[in-house]
């Protein structure tokens, strides 16, 4: 277990994490494991779930109402389960985004971390 | 490769999810950790380590744990398969919501059986509380089994008898208190209603006499101030004050804590207020509460000129005592017996001939139960009472055989779904259970329905009971045990024969009853005539109700249209007082006549005479005549009456002459009888005759002249053969009352005709009481046992046919159903629509012939027992039967011809086709 992952766990928890899928099914949508190796990709594996903690934030979110999963069967594939992003899903995508940006704007200004970024 | 499903499904294996939610979750996530597997092949991992780096991330965490918070946890859904994992309760909130579904697509079915169920319920709760009021509760007080009534045990009163059930004179009271040693304190009450305003329209207060002793001997502590106590009971003692009671309190003084020493008047005489009782405390007789207690030793300042309290022939009191510890009624009345003689010597009423004398002197004192206090209302409703509990009973058996009806057709319309239902390895428990809790949620609903009618019935009752405003007559409390017993009942009922058939559809093989469906295994002889047993039994008791509520309606009918020998209607009677006005005995006739010339005089009145006696108030004056020298042993009824009696009554005068002013206190006495009394004393031929009434030892007897006779009235109660009456002038009275009753006939509204003789009397002297009664209300009011078994009994009589009406009809078109086949292949061979109407009917008619003619019989063995509550018929009444049997039969047959006609319109084809 490396520590990226472990921390980052512990965020998904506080909720960060929601912005990230959230975020990835803005454009279209997505079943879980392609959620989850896009999460890594694009932050180049700095970024990284747990399979057992993963799937549970999904099904909080579905919940919810921010997304709604549906399974989808492919010719020559197995059943999987697509999320999309709901109505008040995109609202709450709308306000994480901008307390996001609001709260790294806070750090930059204390840490001066990212700011030729 | 290894199973990741099974990897998964172990992790989540003690969450308790659902089934099909396990299922999907183990799909979605075991999917992503073939795709996770399958991307570390492709990076060239071996297999064996990509195996160990998933089961490594898998079990890094507690997956259970991370979806306990979020997925709901399920209780197991049980398929109607054999679950061994499932526990009993498992599934059971999936049967409650499946069987609430049912229910509701039956709306009809349903309803029926609701209503059924809840109309039984709380017909029989309401009527029991009745019961309960009147009959069995105990007086709110420390220990009532304790207390005892002590009474003579024959009843030899005679003289004046005042008030509420009073059984002893004050003296009597006297020496009871003195002599008897069995109770550890005696006290006496009586009844008295005081007008609490002065002069004008009476406001009438519920005022009691108690003796020193009645509150500390019953245990009652006061609220506020004092009550009283033996000391302020004594000869003499005058105005030492009242205690109120507590509704009384409230609405007269607004609840004012400092009323202690505040006045309260009673007929105008000004009480200082002593105490207030706790509300708890509604007096000790039931359907009898009270206002206001006085002492026993103030009567005289209400009746100066002839106290009860010295009047040796003066009955008004009842005595009631606490029994000693160890002490029995029995070990008391033996005591009170052994005294009795002497008591009696010494208070033998001087006045009293010798035949009452002895009467008198052979009395023995008794000590009775007392501690469910004293009531009339008991003698006069207990058997009615009874008797409309045993008709609410026979409309919860109706409903209950409804109930079974429609269970059953129920059941055995749906062997086919239970059928199928096992076919597919339902387990035959499971199957009950689902019926079973069908069944439960019906009674539920039932039950439920039926505690909410329980309280409306009862509160209607109690509000049609009760004549005067403003009065307590009852306090009814919802009996728990009663409606758990009839709700209990009910709910047995509904298991049982929703059930039985389950068990029994359930016992056959599968695909035989699946086969057999169209026409169906319970299409057999055997449970089809449970049914027809059922409806049988719901005709004959139906009937027997239809009976019971036609007689009491006939009774009542015939009791209110009654030949009473004068006319009810447009009548008001005008209870006047004057005693205030402090007139002389020979100033108060002329002062009556005037006031009648007053109220005559208003337009709008007819008629209007004064009366010392209302015929049916219940109140009378009666003594023995003597005729030609010789005393008849047949009481005559009395009333001193003015002129224009009869006129304003609309009773004719048959022969002779009204009384007028020629008839004053100089003239000769003169009386008129009525046509009973002519009969009886001069074979019919009475004017001109003489004849005394029997007067008190040394007393003068005089001689009265018939100068009229007049046609027979009824005078005590409208049920009462005619009695010989005597009436006489008011003029020649030689001790005329200070108050009287003013009969005014009118053809205006009510209203104005009381506002118009208020102002006519307050014109003559403000300081006059009046109060006003409708005549034909009281006369209704005096008929309110007739009128509430009529009405009850005719409630439950058309519930009880409208029940069995529904029974039939069911059974009628679930054998139609049924028959459907047959009835196509009759119709095939050539049998018209009309013949299958004929069959059909005919089906039905059987049926109602055998349970008419069963209920028949029932009708007359029931009709006498309830004998002595009809009036003018008997209880094997031929047309009442006749009617009943005509009613139910129509009503029943009428409904059976739907299903009929639906019978007789089939297709040959489709109905043959029918499956």
């Amino acid at each position: 277990m490396d520590v990226t992952s472990s921390v980052f766990d512990r965020e998904l928890k506080k909720g960060s994490a929601e912005l990230l899928i959230l975020s990835l099914l803005e454009v279209r949508a997505r079943h879980g494991y392609e959620i989850s190796q896009l999460i890594e990709q694009r932050s180049e594996g700095t970024l990284k779930f747990n399979v057992a903690s993963f799937y549970p934030l999904l099904y909080r979110l579905e919940k919810r109402g921010w997304i709604e999963g549906r399974w989808v069967e492919k010719a020559g594939q197995r059943r999987r389960r697509y999320y999309r992003l709901t109505a008040s899903g995109k609202k709450m995508l709308k306000e994480q985004r901008r307390t996001w940006a609001e709260f790294v704007e806070a750090m930059r200004r204390i840490t001066g971390v990212g700011q030729s970024v | 490769m290894v199973d990741f499903q099974q990897m998964v499904r172990e992790r989540l294996k003690d969450i308790g999810l659902s089934p099909v939610r396990e299922a999907e979750i183990v799909d979605e996530v075991a999917q992503h950790l073939r795709d996770r597997y399958e991307s570390h092949l492709s990076n060239g991992v071996s297999a064996q380590e990509a195996e160990r780096q998933i089961a490594a991330e898998l079990y890094e965490r507690d997956l259970a744990r991370e979806l306990r918070d979020i997925e709901k946890r399920w209780s197991e859904p049980v398929t109607l398969g054999a679950d061994e994992r499932g526990s009993f309760w498992s599934g059971l909130w999936q049967d409650v919501r499946y069987g609430s579904r049912v229910l509701r697509l039956n709306k009809a079915f349903t309803a029926v059986c609701v209503l059924s169920l809840a109309l039984g319920v709380g017909a029989n709760t309401a009527i029991f509380q009745l019961i309960d009021a009147v009959r069995m509760r105990t007086l709110p007080v420390k220990n009532p089994q304790e207390l005892a009534v002590i009474r003579p045990n024959v009843d030899a009163r005679a003289g004046r008898i005042h008030g509420y059930m009073p059984s002893v004179t004050n003296r009597m009271w006297e020496q009871i208190r003195k002599r008897q040693q069995g109770f550890t304190g005696v006290f006496a009450f009586g009844y008295e209603d005081f007008n609490l305003a002065t002069g004008g329209q009476v406001r009438s207060a519920q005022g009691m006499w108690v003796s020193g002793e009645f509150f500390d001997v019953l245990g009652i502590q006061p609220i506020l101030g004092r009550l009283f106590h033996r000391e302020d009971d004594h000869a003499g003692c005058g105005m030492p004050g009242a205690v109120l009671n507590y509704r009384f309190w409230q609405r007269e003084f607004g609840s004012d804590t400092n009323v202690v020493g505040k006045t309260v008047r009673l007929e105008g005489h000004a009480f200082p207020v002593l105490g207030v009782t706790p509300a708890s405390f509604k007096g000790i007789t039931v359907g009898h509460g009270f206002d206001v207690a006085v002492p026993v030793c103030s009567e005289p300042v209400f009746n100066p000129e002839q106290p009860l309290y010295t009047l040796p022939q003066g009955w008004w009191l009842v005595a009631m005592g606490r029994l000693k510890p160890g002490w029995t009624l029995e070990k008391a009345s033996a005591q009170l017996g052994s005294v009795s003689a002497g008591i009696m010597e010494d208070t033998l009423p001087p006045a009293y001939q010798e035949d009452l004398r002895k009467k008198y002197l052979s009395q023995k004192l008794y000590a009775y139960p007392g501690a469910t206090g004293l009531s009339q209302l008991r003698g006069q409703y207990e058997s009615p009472l009874w008797l409309l509990l045993v008709i609410a009973g026979l409309v919860l058996v109706i409903a209950c055989a409804n109930l079974a009806n429609l269970m059953l057709a129920r059941a055995s319309a749906r062997e086919k779904e239970i059928a199928v239902r096992m076919a597919l390895g339902a387990a035959r428990g499971r199957v009950v259970r689902q019926l079973l809790t069908e069944s439960l949620l019906l009674a539920l609903a039932g039950a439920l329905l039926g505690v909410a009618l329980a309280f409306a019935l009862s509160a209607a009752l109690v509000r049609y009971l009760t004549t005067k405003p403003g009065t307590v007559f009852l306090e009814l409390a919802m009996d728990w045990r009663v409606l758990g017993f009839t709700a209990g009942l009910a709910v047995l009922t509904c298991v049982l024969f929703g059930l039985a058939p389950a068990l029994k559809a359930t016992h056959a093989a599968p695909a035989r009853i699946i086969r057999l469906a169209g026409r169906g295994l319970t299409a057999t002889r055997e449970r089809f005539s449970l049914r027809r047993g059922l409806v049988v039994t719901q005709v004959s008791l139906s009937l027997v109700l239809v009976v019971g509520a036609l007689l009491f309606a006939r009774s009542l009918r015939n009791i209110l249209t009654l030949d009473a020998g004068f006319q009810r209607d447009g009548m008001v009677e005008v209870d006047i007082e004057f005693e205030r006005l402090n007139l002389p005995p020979a100033r108060r006739v002329p002062f009556r006549e005037s006031l009648l010339e007053r109220v005559r005089a208003l337009p709008g009145v007819i008629a209007a005479a004064d009366t010392s006696v209302v015929p049916i108030s219940g109140y009378g004056w009666s003594s023995n005549v003597v005729v030609g020298g010789q005393q008849v042993d047949i009481v005559v009824q009395m009333s001193n009456i003015s002129p224009g009696y009869f006129r304003t009554m609309g009773t004719p005068l048959v022969i002779g002459r009204d009384f007028d002013e020629r008839d004053n206190q100089q003239s000769p006495k003169v009386a008129i009888v009525n046509q009973q009394f002519a009969k009886k004393f001069f074979g019919g031929d009475a004017l001109g005759k003489t004849f005394q009434i029997a007067a008190d030892r040394g007393e003068k007897r005089y001689d009265f002249q018939v100068v009229g006779v007049v046609r027979n009235t009824k005078y005590y109660d409208l049920r009462e053969n005619f009695e010989p009456l005597a009436f006489y002038p008011e003029a020649q009275d030689d001790k005329p009352d200070t108050w009287t009753q003013m009969m005014v006939r009118s053809d205006l509204e009510l209203a104005s005709v009381i506002n118009g003789v208020k102002a006519a009397i307050a014109q003559v002297d403000s300081g006059v009481s009046v109060d006003f009664h409708p005549y034909d209300r009281q006369i209704k009011d005096g008929l309110l046992r007739e009128r509430l078994l009529a009405m009850l009994s005719s409630f439950f009589g058309i519930l009880a046919a409208v029940l069995a009406t529904i029974g039939l009809y069911g059974v009628i078109a679930y054998m139609v159903a049924r028959r459907t086949n047959e009835i196509g292949i009759r119709m095939a061979l050539g049998a018209s629509p009309r013949q299958i109407l004929a069959m059909v009917v005919g089906e039905a008619g059987s049926l109602l012939v055998v349970g008419v003619m069963i209920g028949a019989v029932l009708a007359v063995a029931a009709g006498k027992s309830a004998s002595t509550l009809l009036y003018g018929l008997k209880p094997y009444d031929p047309l009442t039967l006749v009617l009943a049997a005509a009613g139910l039969g129509a009503v029943a047959i009428a409904a059976s011809l739907l299903p009929a006609r639906r019978a007789a319109k089939l297709e040959p084809m489709v109905a043959l086709r029918d499956e």
